[in-house]
């Protein structure tokens, strides 16, 4: 899947090799988390830049990988070809080099684009557009001294001066930039991020902790206010596994790796952490733990706060961590929390020790069809409360069922074709299912092989009860790959005048469906009254379930031909929509966090007091504001 | 509609002045091949035997009339309505007066019901409710002489079908013609818009009946009017309403032999243009000659007026019929307070000017500032008499400037009212059609001072009052019949213990007595008579 490299089977092979040989070096070491040691292993990798940068998946300079004004690889994008077929180019993914016969009558259908009709991005990166950085120049010369990398290039500001919202990415493509980082630094372990926590104390610099930039929260923006020098701390060098404790199956590991390295090196050891949010392949450990992140295995695994064990944070007021790795403490309120979900407001995270699992022996992908959304969602209810729900379990609503038809690559063979034909004919003539309102679940099982066979029984038998027709294991396995693709797609929608965005909540069982029903009423209404030209897509899926509630998410997408502010359009339409999710019984956030794009509704959310007590930690931790991206509060 | 119907729940909300508003609403609906609407029917009728059956079938449900204390039943209930709406198949119907309206004025609106159907949307149930008001106007209302004598104390005849039965041969009389007219359906989402925070429901689950909280009832209240209001403005007014505004007038300022026809004709043409600037909803036959609009109106209602010598006068000879003058005043009072409530169906027309044009005349200043302060005193003490937005005092009080400044009554330079030479016809007839509300008021208020003993019951009240306005009436210090209507008495009553000037003391009898403040009562007289300046300084400056 994602983590297919795009290096040749030997190399991988090679380097695989040399990293087994690292770890097992790890391993010999006596395992004490003593801070001396592990500066001296800081420094014995700096001592061999060429062995270590092999290994890492993230370079300082990302744009030499991805995209400066889109998502992900740049070698991976959705085009049309000559033919007028959807195309998705690379290598990396399932997905890549195929062709997509069903999107473009999808995309001309829903919102009535038009290969005619481009929007083109700018295509490069003019530096020339950007500020120049206002540098602190006492602490670039002691910042000079430690020898920690810094960069004060245009194209390296810009990377890391947002996250992944629909305005940012909207304003990049358009080749605008607003406050930039005025430079980024590159600790390469946790005392050269203290160093540069003491230095911008010192100085009175702003810290902005930047780990995978996949922020959809407006995280990452550098405030309108700021008039200190802004400097952006990139994790990303920070990527090692410090140790693995298999007797207690935990894992140390420097905060900056990237989700996709961190289960691809541990898998070589036959461990997992199963912890796999969507933006798995750039999102960092350190940022899941900033904002309360969840996985999609999190029924099995647990959220980050299930999975973390032992936190290592740097704040202005020193090195925050526990003394020990008790599984759980009376300790008074659990310190952990006021770091979870801190968005960076505190500190940066450093280290964090985590839970592994042994990977499960056998993996299984499954799908059910529901004559409609409603007994999909009463089936989904009675799963979670036989507590039986697999690995991961997602309900599309018939849009998204559409959707994900849209995308089936193209197939080979007569024969596939040919039974896809009769699956239909069976489901809509014979079981009389209206293609109009039948919605799908994707199911994923893992664990021992005969658990697994076992469970997935006992899910399907729920599932008939329910009306729900088992459709096959390529469903569900198309239905997960699109989660790493979708964010792909939103660019190709952008080329040809539709914008969209996702946003997610929690909401206790009884009302998922009107909430669902009512916030996609609700867009489609606002839509129309802020005059969008074309029907929006405004759709839904339940993406967790939990024992008294749901996550849902929804995606919501219009094209704008005709308006001339659509990014203003479509944030106002999606304030009313969240509007409507607060109104409905729903959370201001199930993972995504807050930002600054949600902060406006903090207080109602957590109470005068509450906010109270998250102020009284912020002005005691940082009181200088050295933290200063204005997230949360 | 149709469409309406096809995208939130519907609830249709008659206004309410005869037995017939069923009936016909379920008739239209059926003759547009709309969905019968499900109707929410006092209980009473469930003890009709055929007429029970015959309402259930078109689509009625039975309700007490009141369950105030009891929980499940509210529960079942509003359960009940909540599942109508939530499937919608059908509209829901309801009264929101709750009961007929006996004066043909709107009553102040009952909030249970439309606190139910308004609870799936502030629970997030459904994505908006659609209210639709539905003005009914008749030309001569079914029980016209039944409500008067209702109204006169007469008690109301058990629903019965025997009863309906024997009422048949009223059937076969002349009753014109009826309007219905389907107001601007209102979403109640949009009503709630910035009002409600539906947040407060997150927190308890929802199949738990909850009593609605301050904000809520805040918002039920003012929706109601609003709707009550809407209804009131697309009620049709025919000619006759105006003509028998005009004849009520004419009678008690003395005109004791009638009015000349050509006169009367001049009058209503006056007053047609007069209305239709206030912004009534006036169905004035355009092509026929104003003279043949007004015998045809007249000749519908010939139980109400005679003819004789060209002269129109109220039917009071005939009613008079034979008896002690006690006997006598109540047989005429019958034919006045028919009148009356026709009159009663423009008054939301001139309501707002009227209450102006009293308080530039209690106030007997020119100072804006001191007519706002009397106008917002008006306003509060029959604010149980006629429909007016609760603290939209500001807003009225412009809307009455507004209206008597274009029909050219009144200047308004800087801080004064001025009459103009024209205006003192337009004030005169305005004061006048609220005279015998005020005078009313004063004599219920006279009747509390002098005569209420300390073991005052709420139910002796009415007989007690009513005595007493006899007694003036036959005496000639009262003028106008139309105080005896129990429904004034109620409303001022209600309108005294609002303002505290009566306190309702529980007593040990299931009954409890009614303590009077005289002096409090005996002020409030006298500020109604404009013996005294207004003292209470108006919260809102203008």
């Amino acid at each position: 899947m994602a983590s297919n490299s795009s290096g040749g089977g030997s190399d991988r092979q090679r380097t695989a090799q040399q990293r087994l040989s690292i770890i097992a070096g790890h391993l010999q070491r006596p395992v004490d988390g003593n801070p001396a040691i592990l500066a001296e292993e800081c420094k014995a990798q700096e001592s061999k830049p060429d062995a270590s940068s092999e290994e890492r998946r993230v370079p300082r300079r990302r744009q030499e990988i991805m995209k400066w004004n889109g998502w992900g690889y740049s070698d991976s994008r959705f085009l049309f070809n000559k033919k007028g077929q959807a195309e998705f180019t690379g290598k990396r993914y399932r997905l890549s080099g195929m062709i997509i016969p069903g999107l473009k009558d999808w995309m001309e259908g829903t919102f009535g684009a038009s290969l005619q009709h481009k929007a083109p991005a700018t295509p490069i990166l003019n530096s020339n557009a950007i500020q120049p950085p206002n540098l602190h120049e006492a602490f670039v010369e002691e910042l000079k001294s430690t020898g920690i990398p810094f960069s004060h290039d245009a194209e390296d500001r810009v990377f890391r001066a947002h996250g992944h919202c629909l305005h940012e990415i909207f304003a990049l493509r358009e080749g605008k930039f607003g406050r930039v980082p005025d430079m980024v630094v590159w600790p390469n372990c946790h005392n050269d991020v203290v160093k540069i926590v003491e230095l911008a104390c010192k100085h009175n610099v702003c810290l902005i902790p930047y780990g995978g930039g996949t922020s959809v929260s407006s995280a990452l923006e550098c405030p309108h206010e700021e008039t200190r020098s802004i400097v952006s701390l990139d994790t990303s060098q920070m990527n090692r596994i410090l140790w693995i404790d298999e007797k207690n199956l935990t894992v140390h590991v420097e905060a900056g790796i990237v989700g996709q390295d961190l289960e691809r090196l541990l898998n070589e050891s036959g461990y997992c952490t199963g912890h796999e949010p969507d933006s798995m392949e750039f999102s960092s450990l350190g940022g899941w733990v900033a904002t309360r992140a969840s996985g999609m295995k999190k029924n099995i695994y647990g959220n980050i706060e299930d999975l973390v064990v032992h936190i290592k944070m740097v704040t202005p007021r020193g090195v925050i961590e526990k003394s020990c790795m008790g599984p759980r403490m009376s300790t008074g309120p659990d310190v952990h929390h006021f770091i979870m979900g801190s968005e960076g407001t505190l500190g940066v995270v450093t280290e964090v020790t985590m839970k592994i699992r042994p990977m499960p022996e056998y993996q299984k992908y499954g799908s059910v069809v529901f004559p409609n959304f409603e007994q999909g969602v009463a089936c989904l209810r009675e799963v979670a409360r036989q507590r039986c729900a697999p690995a991961s379990i997602r309900l599309m609503d018939n849009e998204q069922f559409k959707f994900g038809h849209a995308l089936k690559p193209q197939v080979s063979s007569i024969f596939t074709s040919f039974l896809d034909g009769l699956k239909k004919l069976y489901i809509t003539k014979f079981k009389g299912f209206d293609p109009n309102r039948l919605c799908v679940a994707t199911l994923l099982f893992e664990g021992d092989r005969e658990k697994v066979l076992q469970h997935e029984k006992q899910v399907y038998d729920i599932a008939a009860k329910f009306g729900g027709l088992a459709a096959g294991e390529d469903n569900g396995q198309r239905g997960y790959m699109l989660t790493f693709v979708i964010a792909y797609l939103r660019d190709l929608g952008m080329d040809y005048y539709v914008i969209g965005e996702s946003f997610e909540t929690s909401v206790p069982w009884d009302r998922v469906l009107d909430i669902c029903r009512n916030v996609k009423a609700r867009i489609v209404r606002e839509c129309k009254e802020k005059g969008v030209q074309f029907p929006p897509l405004s759709t839904c899926r339940v993406t967790q379930t939990y024992d008294a509630g749901a996550c849902v998410y929804f995606y919501f997408a219009f094209n704008y031909r005709g308006l001339s502010d659509p990014v203003h359009v479509y944030e106002q339409v999606e304030h009313a929509a969240r509007e409507e999710i607060l109104a409905n019984g729903g959370s201001l956030s199930h993972h995504h966090g807050v930002g600054k794009l949600r902060k406006e509704w903090m207080r109602d959310t957590i109470s005068n007091v509450g906010m109270g007590m998250l102020k009284s930690v912020k002005d005691y931790v940082d009181p200088n504001n050295i933290f200063g991206n204005r997230n949360l509060l | 509609l149709q469409q309406a119907i096809h995208e939130h729940p519907v609830v249709l909300l008659p206004s309410h002045r005869s037995y017939m508003d069923f009936l016909l609403m379920s008739y239209i609906l059926y003759t547009y091949d709309l969905a019968l609407p499900v109707i929410a029917a006092g209980m009473d009728f469930m003890g009709m035997r055929f007429v029970g059956e015959m309402l259930r079938m078109s689509g009625a449900f039975f309700i007490r009339r009141s369950f105030g204390g009891d929980k499940l039943y509210w529960a079942v209930f509003s359960e009940y309505v909540r599942t109508m709406l939530k499937t919608g198949f059908a509209p829901v119907e309801f009264f929101l007066e709750g009961t007929r309206s006996r004066t043909a004025k709107s009553l102040t609106p009952k909030l249970g019901l439309l606190n139910i159907v308004m609870d799936p949307f502030l629970k997030g149930e459904v994505f908006d409710v659609t209210l639709v008001p539905v003005s009914i106007s008749y030309e001569r209302i079914l029980e016209e002489s039944l409500y008067a004598r209702e109204l006169l104390g007469v008690p109301k005849p058990k629903e019965s079908t025997s009863g309906l039965f024997k009422a048949r041969k009223v059937l076969s009389e002349d009753y014109g013609s009826i309007h219905v007219y389907f107001g601007q359906p209102v979403s109640v989402r949009s009503l709630a818009e910035g009002r409600v925070n539906r947040c407060q429901f997150n927190l308890t689950p929802r199949h738990i009946p909850q009593r609605p909280g301050e904000e809520i009832n805040h918002f039920v209240n003012d929706s109601a009017f609003r709707l009550v209001w809407a209804q009131e403005e697309n009620m049709v007014l025919k000619p006759w309403v105006l003509l028998a505004s005009l004849l009520l007038q004419n009678h008690h300022h003395g005109q004791k032999g009638g009015t000349a026809l050509e006169e009367l004709t001049e009058q209503a043409v006056w007053l047609r243009d007069l209305s239709r600037q206030c912004g009534a909803f006036l169905h004035w036959p355009e092509h026929a000659p104003p003279s043949e609009v007004v015998s045809s109106s007249l000749s519908l209602h010939q139980g109400l007026v005679s003819i004789s010598e060209g002269r129109v006068h109220l039917a009071l000879e005939q009613a008079g019929g034979q008896g002690g003058p006690e006997e006598k005043l109540l047989n005429q009072a019958v034919v006045v307070l028919s009148c009356a409530s026709y009159r009663n169906q423009a008054l939301h027309v001139f309501l707002r000017p009227a209450l102006l044009a009293l308080a530039i005349v209690t106030s007997s200043s020119n100072n804006r500032q001191e007519v706002y302060n009397s106008f917002s005193f008006l306003r509060n003490m029959f604010s149980n008499e006629f429909i007016l937005c609760p603290g939209a005092t500001v807003q009225d009080f412009e809307e009455a400037c507004y209206l008597l400044v274009k029909t050219g009554a009144l200047q308004i330079p800087q801080q004064e009212v001025l009459i103009t030479e024209r205006g003192h016809r337009t004030l005169a007839f305005l004061t006048s059609i609220l005279d015998p509300f005020l005078q009313g008021y004063q004599v219920v208020c006279r009747f509390l001072c002098e005569e209420a003993t300390e073991a005052l019951t709420d139910k002796q009240f009415v007989p007690a009052v009513r005595k007493f306005i006899i007694k003036h009436l036959l005496t000639g210090t009262l003028r106008y019949a139309e105080a005896l209507s129990s429904d004034l008495q109620k409303n001022s009553l209600a309108a005294l213990l609002r303002l505290g000037a009566v306190r309702r003391v529980k007593g040990g009898a299931e009954q409890g007595t009614l303590k009077v403040n005289k002096v409090m009562v005996n002020s409030l007289e006298d500020t109604l008579g404009g013996k005294l300046p207004t003292q209470k300084a108006a919260a809102a400056r203008l």
